[in-house]
């Protein structure tokens, strides 16, 4: 039986909730505490059944962002909208949301099958209702064998599965996620990943918004990932066209290792959407038209779009000399110097590595290459 | 370990020993033996009787078990429902109002019980608020004395307390009231209870404030020990002590082992 049949059943809530619509909107809200200001004016949304992925450092405003949502902070100014609902001053027990949280919040007291039906007895559902969502949401998250367990007897992978099937017992419109993997070590936090994504590839009308500060999991599960930085939105847009082409330093080096390189643009090719640029004494081209010329930029190019040998698509050719070299087993990790820049390199296979000092070429394709801004925000 | 060579340990254990013994168990072991004495005239007591505590079993001494019972029980629970309250109201704040009105829990504590009693027998002798003479000034000395240490105790608890029990409980659709008797207390369970034994313990010994305010009908077991020591009466003062000592530590064990299915987040 697939998630969606199973969930088919018990559609009480599921579809008001579908009716009353899951797609949420920040309308310039702001948050202070104290007048302190936590997140500035922040204007996006999140389409019904997108995962958008918050992240940033510590104290960039990607929590509050979400608690804001949640109800848990009264914003300063602005609006949030959810369902294009107004929901700035509704209580969070009436957003009908359900949030899943870094040290998993299971109540201690009950044993799991109530921690699963707590959403649904505080709303007052049926019994008949509540025991088969409890039976349906822990069937999801494969916890069924353990409904009579109490938290504690269970590992911190079990108690946020559990968690989770207890957020989507409710069916919410919309689904927090805050850190919900932190706790949990690397193996663990892998496989839940996956778990994650395969349980929206099954809800797909459920909306995520993802909190955390890890890179690789924005970009695993989300359709969109926001960076805030500061109190403030970085940058904002689809999770593969984000690692490609940020638009300024932050986003380039929160999401990923990059290699940012000081060139002045020359010449902008509007048409193909390229541009040409000096880079010491080369000339490189890579994509971004709307860079003026006479214009400093950063060359962005990620380590692994970097490579020894020359091929017809890699017209760029950069020089530098090898400063260190790391085998790592599958990969191995070079770092060069151009001028007075660092150049790092990824490669997977190298069969005669270069030694330290060496004068080395380096070839990038000008579509893996982009013009970035030093710093700049949405 | 402070001390590590074991001729220093067993100097350290001795020393201990000796003043607990001094300190904890002599007095203790004194109320025990005369308890059961039928005189002391010399270091040690001679003759061995129950007749003490036949009487403490009768007349006016059950009347005093009785009442410490009830008043224990009344200015406990009182204190747990306010001073439960008053940690969820105060909690919510984060103004200097908050720990001023904290504060004001405490500040009986602070002030001599005889002083409190007296304060009372004063505050409600004139009407609407005649209480002098009723066995309620009893509740309310007792309620104003133990309540700080109930305050302070769920206080504890709470603030020991994850917010994200109750924000989760929020967000999955719990108004205010159900996520309080399903969430909030259930996880401060235990502390209510420290706070409802300590409360109690407290009670069943206050003398100071009682003496103050207790009308004939409801004579403590305190009060009625003082008055029988004060009459001379060691041996019934000290059977009654036993009574109120073995009351007191029944209800406290009988809590510590109260099946409360909670206890606080692991």
């Amino acid at each position: 039986m697939t998630v969606s049949a199973a969930l088919r059943g018990a559609e009480v809530s599921a579809a008001a909730n579908a009716a009353a619509g899951s797609e949420v909107a920040f309308d310039k809200v702001s948050v202070a505490y104290r007048g302190s200001v936590v997140l500035k004016p922040l204007t996006m949304s999140v389409a019904a059944g997108e995962i958008l992925a918050m992240i940033g450092p510590s104290g960039s405003g990607k929590t509050t962002a979400l608690r804001a949502v949640a109800g848990f902070v009264r914003p300063a100014a602005g609006r949030i909208l959810i369902g294009g609902t107004d929901v700035t001053n509704l209580p969070p027990y009436e957003r009908g949301l359900a949030m899943v949280v870094q040290n998993y919040a299971l109540f201690p007291h009950m044993r799991v099958s109530e921690n699963v039906a707590f959403g649904l007895n505080a709303r007052g559902a049926a019994r008949d209702l509540i025991a088969q969502r409890v039976e349906d949401s822990l069937r999801i998250v494969g916890m069924s064998k353990f409904a009579s367990r109490f938290p504690r007897e269970l590992s911190g992978g079990q108690q946020q599965r559990v968690a989770i099937a207890r957020a989507l017992a409710v069916r919410p419109r919309v689904l927090l996620l805050d850190e919900p993997l932190s706790a949990l070590d690397a193996q663990i936090r892998r496989s839940m990943v996956e778990e994650i994504a395969r349980l929206h590839a099954d809800l797909p009308d459920l909306t995520i918004l993802y909190v955390t500060h890890d890179q690789s999991e924005a970009l695993t599960l989300a359709d969109r990932i926001a960076i805030l930085k500061d109190g403030e939105l970085s940058a904002i847009g689809a999770a593969g066209e984000l690692y490609r082409r940020p638009p300024n330093r932050f986003a380039a080096e929160f999401l990923g290792r990059a290699n940012l390189l000081p060139v002045v643009v020359e010449r902008v090719a509007q048409q193909s959407g390229f541009v040409e640029a000096r880079l010491g004494e080369t000339r490189v081209v890579a994509s971004g038209a709307d860079h003026p010329a006479g214009a400093e930029r950063l060359l962005c190019v990620r380590p692994q779009n970097l490579t020894l040998t020359c091929e017809a698509e890699r017209s760029n050719r950069i020089e530098a000399v090898l400063r260190e070299i790391h085998w790592q087993g599958e990969l191995t990790h070079l770092v060069a110097e151009i001028g007075e820049s660092i150049l790092r390199v990824v490669a997977t296979r190298l069969p005669n590595p270069p030694a330290r000092g060496d004068k080395l070429e380096f070839f990038f394709s000008p579509s893996d290459a982009n013009l970035i801004v030093e710093d700049g925000s949405v | 370990m402070l001390v590590w060579s074991l001729s220093g340990r067993a100097l350290v254990w001795s020393f201990a020993a000796i003043l607990l013994g001094i300190v904890f168990v002599a007095p203790l072991a004194v109320i025990i033996c005369a308890s059961f004495s039928e005189q002391w005239n010399g270091i040690l007591p001679t003759g061995f009787t129950l007749e003490h505590y036949r009487d403490a079993m009768n007349g006016a001494a059950r009347d005093a078990v009785y009442a410490s019972l009830v008043t224990g029980l009344v200015a406990s629970l009182l204190a747990l429902v306010t001073g439960a309250w008053a940690a969820l109201a105060l909690r919510a704040r984060v103004d200097q109002w908050a720990g001023a009105l904290g504060l004001l829990f405490f500040i009986p504590s602070a002030v001599p019980s005889v002083s409190v009693g007296l304060g009372l027998l004063v505050a409600f002798s004139q009407k609407p608020l005649l209480l002098n003479g009723t066995t309620a000034i009893v509740f309310v000395a007792h309620y104003v004395l133990i309540s700080a240490f109930a305050f302070g105790n769920i206080s504890a608890g709470l603030s020991r307390l994850a917010p994200d029990y109750e924000e989760v409980a929020s967000c999955l659709g719990a108004r205010p009231a159900y996520r309080l008797m399903h969430v909030t207390l259930p996880l401060v369970a235990p502390y209510l209870v420290a706070a409802f034994g300590l409360s109690f313990a407290l009670s069943m010994g206050e003398l100071g404030a009682t003496v103050m305010v207790y009308p004939p009908g409801w004579v403590t077991m305190p009060v009625a020990i003082f008055g029988l020591t004060d009459r001379g009466d060691i041996f019934s003062g000290a059977a009654l002590t036993m009574i109120l000592v073995v009351v007191t530590l029944a209800l406290l064990i009988g809590l510590e082992r109260a099946p409360i299915r909670s206890a606080a987040p692991r």
